[in-house]
């Protein structure tokens, strides 16, 4: 019996070999869900790779292609044309990448594709670091997390720099639908991919994805820890839908702390860290508010 | 219908091109290589070619798009040069290892740095391991029969492997010479539509570009090594063809041989420099010496034992490279030493041309001289 309108079927197979509690698999097993079996996968070098498609066996039951890091978007360009070439307006072409193929290696490539104006979906699941490797910084991870190339060390207490603002950077390029979603709420999820994959050129989508190991947080909580950086405004759920912000989610704000606490990536902050991690959070909330339905951006494609 | 044109190197890649008929073209500029996604955009835009011209924003991405392309199924091109190519570097292995019958022209010109935009080989050598054809051209008309065979050797289901079609940066490129274009259909029937057996499809899904773990990696290169093979054997099939269709042919695809009957001195020269040696032979030749040319064609797969027959009565082999492994020796130079370690013809390297230096017939000439007085190899500078 389908539940809440999520497809029952599986295009993402169990038996994979992701962690437990993995927020990534979780996320691409939805993701598919809601695009259905028409749909190509281009998907960039990264966790997701090495745990589904381990030559001979394959977690994928729809067409997936690999190619290399930072190139999803690329491949992707490629499909598209094909498909179009071959009178296939049907299939749904999508591209996905982790944060650090979309936010730095493969940025480029997602640039280039998005003022292209193809017809397909980036999406980017986004841990903060690059987990593959074992888990070192990326112009994704969070202020002051803890990773293995920006320790907690005795002088610089972790991730020095902010997060690139990915989501705003690509609704910069003028495309029509550009959302941020979270693991923890599949239904929302599934929303934004079917009314990103109805749009009739490029469409991006940032999902937020714990990842257990890397976040050092158990098995057992990868939704509770999702779920509270959305009540915290850690990773703000919003649209930018034909350039007009709108946020999905307004939650009542619960302290940075209790967020920071659940993880252990977190666990060498200081109070004035904290201070400082809750003074960031609350500029970029302030931010969000102040231009919830705003045009910010013009639509060029 | 048949014409009869003087155009570019560039411009022959082009219209070869357009009469392989493919669907997808990737494309990104870089000196010299310019002129082929310049007229091949022509041709798009003014809907004499049914294909989507990607506008790519690197050359990384050209390969990358190249790959999606051939994974949906389709024929695809690109073009490029010198750091375009080693831009290119790591998608490269990748669309040989997935076995997709890419063509990709390359206007040779020599990797920065210091930056110079001028011709050697060092682009495409560079590449040598990673599972394409190669294939050198000395003419404008080399380089358009060229492409078509390349399509047809490359789709050929032993051989599935992507070839690289060379010419010269400039002194092919842009060098403007009479050109026949065939026709059309003449150009269907030799090479058919691309029908490949299995692409991303989500009436049969496939996964492609799978990890290959240490029990299946070695597996994979031994099949491309094993295709390389079958490719050395298919060349001349394709190359035979080719002539009994259009009336032109190249040695056997593979080699050429010049004036090698009773040589007792040869070259061996690939791409324009060719042609300069032809004139040299022949010039030592009207002396009464008893030198010979051996013109490669096809660098890889590495013909050697062709090279060995052809060097069976020489006393010594002077080889023309246009590109140097830095602490080592020229490509070529190491590949035939290799066939011919267990013959009695010596060989020796000449490093020439590098960065757009001439290689003219004085040059030449000094090379023979230096192989007559049994000498070591020089750089030609």
């Amino acid at each position: 019996m389908s539940v809440m309108g999520i497809n029952e079927k599986e295009m993402f197979a169990s038996g994979h070999r992701a962690c437990a509690g993995c927020g990534e698999a979780l996320a691409l097993r939805h993701i598919l869900k809601a695009a259905g079996e028409k749909t190509i996968v281009a998907q960039s070098t990264g966790c997701m790779e090495v745990v589904s498609t381990p030559y001979p066996q394959t977690a994928w039951n729809i067409p997936w292609v690999h190619c290399a890091f930072e190139n999803a978007a690329a491949v992707a360009s490629g499909v598209r044309a094909a498909l179009n070439m071959k009178g296939d307006k049907e299939t749904n072409v999508i591209a996905m990448g982790g944060d650090g193929a979309s936010f730095d290696i493969g940025f480029g490539s997602l640039s280039g594709a998005l003022e292209r104006g193809h017809k397909f979906l980036y999406v980017c699941t986004d841990n903060e670091a690059y987990m593959n490797t074992g888990i070192q910084r990326s112009g994704a991870t969070f202020p002051y997390a803890n990773t293995t190339t920006s320790p907690a060390g005795k002088v610089i207490p972790g991730k020095q720099q902010p997060k690139k603002p990915l989501p705003f950077i690509v609704a910069a390029h003028g495309i029509e639908y550009v959302a941020t979603a979270n693991v923890a709420n599949l239904i929302d999820l599934k929303n934004k991919v079917e009314k990103a994959l109805a749009i009739n050129g490029p469409s991006f989508l940032h999902v937020l994805v714990p990842c257990t190991p890397g976040w050092k947080i158990d098995a057992s909580t990868t939704i509770r820890v999702a779920q509270k950086a959305i009540e915290t405004w850690a990773a703000p759920v919003y649209e930018i839908e034909q350039g007009v912000l709108k946020l999905t989610q307004k939650p009542e704000q619960k302290p940075i702390e209790e967020y920071l606490m659940m993880q252990g990536r977190f666990k060498h902050v200081t109070p004035s860290i904290v201070e400082k991690i809750q003074d960031y959070v609350d500029k970029r909330k302030k931010f969000l508010l102040e231009n919830d339905g705003k045009q910010l951006f013009d639509v060029l494609y | 219908m048949v014409k009869n044109v003087v155009i570019s190197g560039s411009e022959a890649i082009a219209e070869a091109v357009k009469l392989c008929k493919p669907k997808v073209l990737p494309m990104y500029p870089i000196t010299p290589s310019t002129l082929v996604p310049e007229r091949l955009a022509d041709f798009v835009f003014d809907g004499e070619l049914d294909a989507e011209m990607i506008h790519v924003e690197s050359e990384h991405s050209a390969a990358s798009a190249l790959f999606g392309a051939y994974a949906t199924g389709v024929r695809a091109f690109t073009a490029s040069a010198s750091n375009g190519i080693a831009l290119m570097h790591e998608i490269i292995p990748i669309i040989s290892s997935a076995r997709f019958p890419a063509v990709m022209s390359v206007a040779n010109r020599t990797i920065s740095g210091p930056i110079n935009i001028w011709n050697d080989h060092s682009d495409a050598m560079s590449e040598r391991d990673q599972g394409w054809i190669q294939m050198y051209c000395e003419s404008s008309q080399e380089a358009f029969d060229t492409i078509i065979m390349a399509y047809k050797i490359a789709e050929k289901e032993q051989v599935s492997l992507p070839v690289m079609v060379c010419i010269d940066g400039f002194a092919l490129s842009h060098v403007y010479e009479p050109v026949q274009i065939e026709d059309q259909k003449k150009i269907d029937s030799f090479l058919p539509s691309y029908k490949p057996k299995t692409y991303l499809d989500p009436k049969k899904p496939t996964t492609v570009g799978p990890i290959g773990f240490p029990n299946s990696f070695f597996e994979f290169h031994e099949q491309e090594q094993i295709a390389m093979n079958e490719a050395l054997a298919e060349i001349p099939k394709v190359h035979k063809e080719f002539d009994n269709e259009f009336g032109r042919k190249y040695g056997n695809g593979l080699i050429d041989l010049i004036k090698m009957k009773d040589a007792k001195y040869a070259l061996l020269a690939n791409g324009t420099s060719v042609g300069t040696a032809r004139v040299t032979v022949e010039k030592l030749r009207s002396e009464g010496k008893k030198v010979g040319l051996i013109k490669l064609k096809t660098f890889r797969p590495f013909p050697a034992e062709e090279i060995r027959k052809a060097c069976k009565n020489l006393k010594a082999l002077g080889v023309i490279d246009r590109h140097v492994s830095l602490g080592s020796e020229g490509a070529m130079t190491l590949d035939i030493k290799s066939a011919l370690a267990n013959e009695k013809c010596k060989v020796e390297g000449f490093i020439s041309g590098l960065g757009g230096r001439d290689i003219d017939t004085k040059r030449l000439k000094k090379a023979f001289e230096i192989l007559e007085k049994g000498e070591k190899g020089i750089w030609l500078k």
